[in-house]
Parts: C-alpha cells; structure tokens; sequence
C-alpha cells in the first residue's frame, strides 16, 4: 500500500448561496464570535445536499460531502456524475484552486490539473509567446518548455502559424495548441476536466491517445472527468460516482460505469403510479398488480425508520398474499428483504387495498439505494408482480453520523454491542 | 485501483506524502519558497504586460511620455501660476515632473494590486499557481513605466543644464534606489491589503478610487514639504508615511528636501507593516477567494 498517490479523507465543501451582503458580514461576525471562543463553525452544522431540483431552505448547500477514495500510482480514474454532481468541485480541490470546507487530501508528487485549456493565453500574444506563458502558468520552468518546444508544436499540428497572435486562430487552433502545452507536461499526478468536448473527432481521439500513453507508458496517475461514457471506460481502470456531492460508489471503471448508465435512467421521485389493471393484462394471466408505490420519509438519514406505501389492486379474491420490498445497491445487489409472512393481505377485486409499510432503524450506510417490490401468492407460490428498482432513494448523513463512511460497498451498518477484557 | 477508504486503511502509517491539502493552514505559513519556483512565471507576466499594452498603437510607449507632460504642464499651470506656490528653489518643470514620477509610479502600483483578485478570477479559478505572483509581476512592470518617465525627467534636467541653469548631479542620484523600492512595497502591501478584502466586500473598490486621489494632495507633490513649515494643517501631511520618501526622492535629484532620519524610519515602519498584514491576510484570501469573488 505504500505506492498511495493520493488519499482523500471526508472532503467536504460547503458553498452560501445567493448574494454577498449585508447578509455575509452578519453571518462571518456571527461565525468570528464562535471562533474567538472557541466554538465550532455554527454554519456547518447546517446546510443542505446539492439538488438543484428543488428550492432548498438553507442559504448553505454542500456541494461535496464526505468524499473518500484513495488512488494509486500509475492509476487512471473516471469520475462520473451529472451536471452539478461535484466533479469539477473536487477537481478543484485536488488541483488547489478552491479549499475543501472540512478533511484532508494527501499527494505525493507534482499535480498538473487541466480544468480548462488555454487558461492565461493573451489573444494579443503570439501562439509561441503563449506557449511559454501557459506552460509556466501550469508549473513549468522556461528551460523545460523550451526543450519540449518542438514536440509541443508538433503535438499540436500548429506550426504554420506559431507566430501569429492566438486571437486570428481559429477555435480548433486555439485548443489543439492549449491542450499540447498541458499534454507536455512532466507531473506525476494528471487531472483533466472535461476539457475535450471542443475541437473535433480526430483531435479528441489523439488527445486521449496521449493520455493514454502517459498513464500507460509514462506510468503516471491520471484522474479524468468526462460525460463521453466511451471515452471514461476505454481510459480508466476505476471509477468514482458522485451523486449531489455525495460519493456513491467507487470500484472498477466496468461496474461504475453500468451502474451510472443504470441510474442514470432510474426514478427518483418519492412517489410513482402504474396503470390499473387493464383488460389486456387481465387475458394475458395477470390477476394482480401493485398500481402505486411511495416512499413517505421526506428525506432518509442513517438508522431511520423508512415509511413505504403501496396499493395492490386484485382481479381474483385471495386471502394468502405475500407483499415483499427489498432494498438494493446502486449495483443492484440485494441488502435487504422484508416480507408480511405473518399478516397475509386479503384481497377481493375491485377493491384496491392500501399497504403501509414500517422499517424501523434501517442501518444503511449513507448512498444512493434502489427500492424493489414484488407481490406473490403463497398457496400456488407463484409470483404475481414484480417491479425491480422502481424507485432510487438516498440515505443522507447527518451531523452526528457524519463519522459513517460515506460508502454502499460497506453494506449495512447495523448497531452492535462491543466489550473489551 | 481506488479502494474505499475505510477505517482500516486509516491506520496505516504513511509519512512521505509532499503535499496535504487541508482547511486549516497557519497563519504565518506564507510558502514563499514556492513563488521562487515560480520566478519564471513572473518574468512572463512582466512581458506579457508589457508587451500586449501597446500591441496595435501607433506610439507605443511613447505614451507613457505623453500622460506626464501633460499632467506637469496642468500642475505649472494650476499650481504654478494660478495659486503661487514656491518649488523649494527647483526649476518648477522638473520640480512637478518628478513629484508626477514618483507619484504615478506609487498609484499605479496601488491601484494595479488592488484589483488582483478581481482581475484575475477566472485565471484563478482555472491554475493553481502563487497567487502573490499577479501582484509582484504588476509592481515590477511598473517599474519599466517609471523607467522610462525617469527619463524623460532627466532630460529635462539636462536640458536645463545645458540652458545654464544649476543642476544637481552626484551621488545622492542613487538614493532613488532605496526610495522606489519602499514605494514599491507600500503600493504592493496596501494593494494586496485592499485586494483580499475587496474579494468578499466590493466597497474597497469605490474606495481604493477616490482614496488615491485624495491622498495625493495629502503628499508632497504638487508643494514642496518646506511650504507647509508652521501652518496648522501639516501635520495632516506629515502623518502621511509618503511624504518622507517623496521629499528623499526630490532631495536625492535635486539636493534639497525636507526629511529627517526619524520620518524615514516612520516611513520604513509603515511600509513593514502594510506589507506583513497584506501577506497574511492575502495568503489566508487566496485559499478560499474562488467561492465569494
């Protein structure tokens, strides 16, 4: 384990909302007080997950909570998420540009990080003067640049016009010289945002080519955001999935990137609604159907008792109906099961029956969850519905569980009784 | 492969990592041993500034001619003429020049590294490099500017004494030395002063405008110090820690000036000062200025 690149402790970044005003001053004297006596931040015990679906209450959202990972030399990771998810944020972190709110990132080695092609490029300066200038910008030293030069031309197929001020290029120009500054580079540590979505097919393919010999052949670690799923899997070894700042799975890039793809399409509505049962069903066998499913917890935390309710609408009477709900990962492997073995539903048709269901003390780890349920008759055993993943839930942290790691792959995290002699 | 880090990974003992990033740093832990590293970067921005500021003018740098004659030949005029005011003995050309010289290259510095943060935020945003760099490379591409104004005063002063009259040549010409570079270390302490905290609270900037005009009057450039002796209201010019440094500035061209080795110390002192509060303060902004700029 001794050839850890990077190590990340309970990043987190919590960012105020809304305007700088008379509001900031009365809340950085308020937090001032609190300091000089010693007390801890009032704002962040507060403050609200990163969902920008709905309109939160708190002036203070986190952007990133919680984050752990740890890479390895000679690694190249994918973090995914959707916009808004917190990549860039922890890129940011990581590339020193903005500080985490609270925990720790280790390093060993020089970071180059490529949030952004040509940052500093003057328009008015030639493309060789920008060359040298960009290329300090990123930690070079002018001897270094000037001995990769040619190369760096080259790489970037812009020679015709090195001497000419980067604001005649074209925007193809521009990048193809800006990302071959960055491409140059001798860090041990590389980090790239999303920065290939300009210039065109056959550039992106020979920058992520050059990528894929510097990780590859130069042995060193890289960490890539993208959306281009593609170009993440064909890259990456491992993956990191963020999900409203949360970290909600990490592991080999082949699983994070099915589960993104799987989720991507998952519902995360509290509450959904099927059909009735319709004629068609009805002849084609189906004498039972689950027709709505909700989850009534405003939100989850750790260890709370998740509320569930459902309503089953029946073509045949029956009184030996078993109801289960299952609770999944994100990878779709099963925690929990929990079925009502012992108060069977009675059912006639035509009157659809409400099913409430009480969980008390769930001890999932902090996540993205799927909920599945599924509907049998006992005395035939045969199934009558089934709705896999129907409905995707987090588990948040609160502050006195902040100390849980953030992380599915640990499983459940019931409480237990520990004595020591 | 990443792994979770859980509590078991924890324990292990790891020692040699050559970076931790973390929400908490000291105070005093100022890394100027980075910005040495990144020496190279501020020449380039020196080049940079210098160099796209006149890319498609027709004058180029003979602009930086233009803007002090004008203002000297306005300074013979109003303070000159209009209101009578004495120049020490010194031809009233030069006399304003250089206090115009000395003047712009303090102003320009204070007003250039006030706006750092600003300025420069999306550049920020994007590169992580010593920020205290910006600054640094906006005090010396000053430099160039007063160079060249420098000149053009000791044209003038040949001029002068070529045309008879009696100039001061010797030695005392290298006090400029010392003189500009505690110019440029006020300028620069301030200017990072105003620059971090106008980050989170933009008043700083309404202020830094009228601020610098103000002080102006406040220092002796368009009067020399000697004028003031046994009025009430000098000592408003005596507290201002300029008004040493310009007075050794016209003593160290000319040979006359009022200053005592006391006012250069108060001065010295005040630049220390400014420049201590303006390190740290900037070096605790430059952290976390992304988030409120």
């Amino acid at each position: 384990m001794s050839n850890l690149v990077i190590k990340a402790e309970h990043i987190s970044k919590q960012y105020r909302l809304g305007m700088v005003g008379t509001g900031t001053l009365s809340d950085d004297i308020n937090r001032f007080w609190h300091k000089i006596r010693g007390k801890e931040d009032p704002y962040l015990q507060i403050g609200e997950t990163n969902d920008r679906t709905f309109k939160g209450s708190s002036e203070y959202v986190w952007s990133l909570k919680d984050i752990n990972f740890e890479i390895k030399e000679g690694d190249a990771v994918g973090i995914i998420g959707r916009n808004g998810a917190g990549k860039s944020t922890l890129l940011k972190i990581l590339s020193k540009v903005t500080q985490p709110t609270t925990g720790v990132i280790k390093t060993k080695g020089r970071i180059a990080s490529l949030l952004e092609v040509g940052t500093g490029f003057h328009p008015e300066l030639s493309g060789r003067e920008n060359v040298f200038l960009n290329g300090a910008i990123l930690g070079m030293r002018k001897q270094e640049i000037a001995r990769k030069f040619d190369e760096i031309v080259d790489f970037s197929g812009v020679e015709r016009y090195i001497d000419t001020p980067v604001k005649r290029y074209s925007s193809g120009m521009y990048v193809r010289l800006a990302f071959a500054v960055a491409a140059h580079l001798e860090s041990e540590i590389l980090i790239v945002d999303e920065v290939l979505a300009v210039g065109d097919a056959e550039f992106q393919k020979k920058c992520l080519g050059k990528m894929g010999d510097v990780n590859k052949g130069g042995g060193r670690t890289i960490l890539f955001v993208s959306h281009n799923m593609p170009a993440i899997t064909s890259l990456c070894r491992s993956g990191i999935i963020l999900e409203n700042g949360r970290q909600v799975f990490s592991g080999p890039i082949k699983q994070a990137s099915d589960i993104y793809l799987a989720t991507e399409n998952l519902n995360t509505e509290k509450k959904v609604v099927f059909s009735g049962l319709t004629d068609e069903e009805k002849l084609n066998g189906k004498k039972a159907k689950i027709i709505s499913l909700e989850i009534l917890n405003e939100k989850i935390y750790y260890s709370d008792t998740i509320r569930i309710n459902l309503t089953v609408e029946s073509a045949i009477e029956a009184n030996d109906l078993v109801v289960g709900v299952g609770i999944n990962t994100l990878s779709s492997v099963r925690l929990m099961t929990v079925e009502n073995l012992d108060n069977l539903l009675s059912i006639k048709p035509g009157e659809p029956v409400n099913v409430t269901i009480e969980l008390p003390s769930v001890p999932l780890a902090p996540g993205g969850y799927t909920l599945a349920v599924g509907m049998r008759q006992l005395t035939y055993n045969v199934a009558l519905d089934y709705l896999p993943d129907v409905i995707k839930f987090d588990v948040e942290t609160t502050p006195s569980t902040i100390h849980i790691s953030n992380n599915p792959q640990l499983g459940l995290r019931p409480a237990s009784n520990w004595r020591y002699s | 492969m990443s792994i979770p880090a859980n509590e078991n990974t924890a324990l292990q003992e790891d020692n040699d990592w050559s970076q931790v990033i973390s929400p908490k740093v000291g105070l005093l832990d100022l890394r100027l041993t980075e910005v040495w590293h990144y020496r190279d970067l501020l020449w380039l921005f020196v080049r940079r500034d210098f160099v796209a500021a006149y890319k498609q003018t027709v004058f180029g740098p003979l602009w930086h001619f233009i803007q002090p004659v004008f203002t000297t030949i306005m300074f013979l005029l109003v303070f000159g003429k209009i209101a009578n005011i004495p120049t020490d003995g010194i031809e009233p050309i030069v006399f304003y020049m250089s206090g115009i010289t000395i003047w712009n290259y303090f102003s320009t510095s204070l007003t250039s590294t006030a706006g750092t943060f600003s300025a420069n935020a999306s550049i920020f945003g994007k590169v992580y490099f010593p920020r205290l760099i910006i600054p640094l490379s906006t005090i010396i591409s000053n430099l160039v500017k007063f160079g060249i104004q420098l000149v053009l005063l000791f044209a003038a002063m040949a001029w002068y004494g070529f045309h008879g009259k009696n100039i001061h040549f010797g030695f005392s010409w290298l006090l400029i030395i010392p003189v500009v570079v505690l110019m440029a270390l006020t300028g620069l302490g301030l200017g990072i002063i105003i620059s971090s905290l106008t980050t989170k609270y933009r008043d700083f900037n309404v202020l830094i405008g009228f601020g610098v005009q103000l002080l102006m009057y406040l220092t002796p450039i368009a009067y020399p110090l000697s004028f003031l002796s046994g009025k009430s209201y000098a000592k408003w010019v005596y507290y201002n820690p300029l008004t040493p440094l310009t007075e050794l500035f016209r003593y160290a061209l000319f040979g006359k000036g009022s200053f005592s080795i006391e006012s250069l110390c108060y001065s010295g002192a005040f630049t220390l000062i400014a420049l201590s509060i303006g390190l740290i303060l900037f070096n605790k902004v430059e952290k976390s200025f992304m988030d409120t700029v």
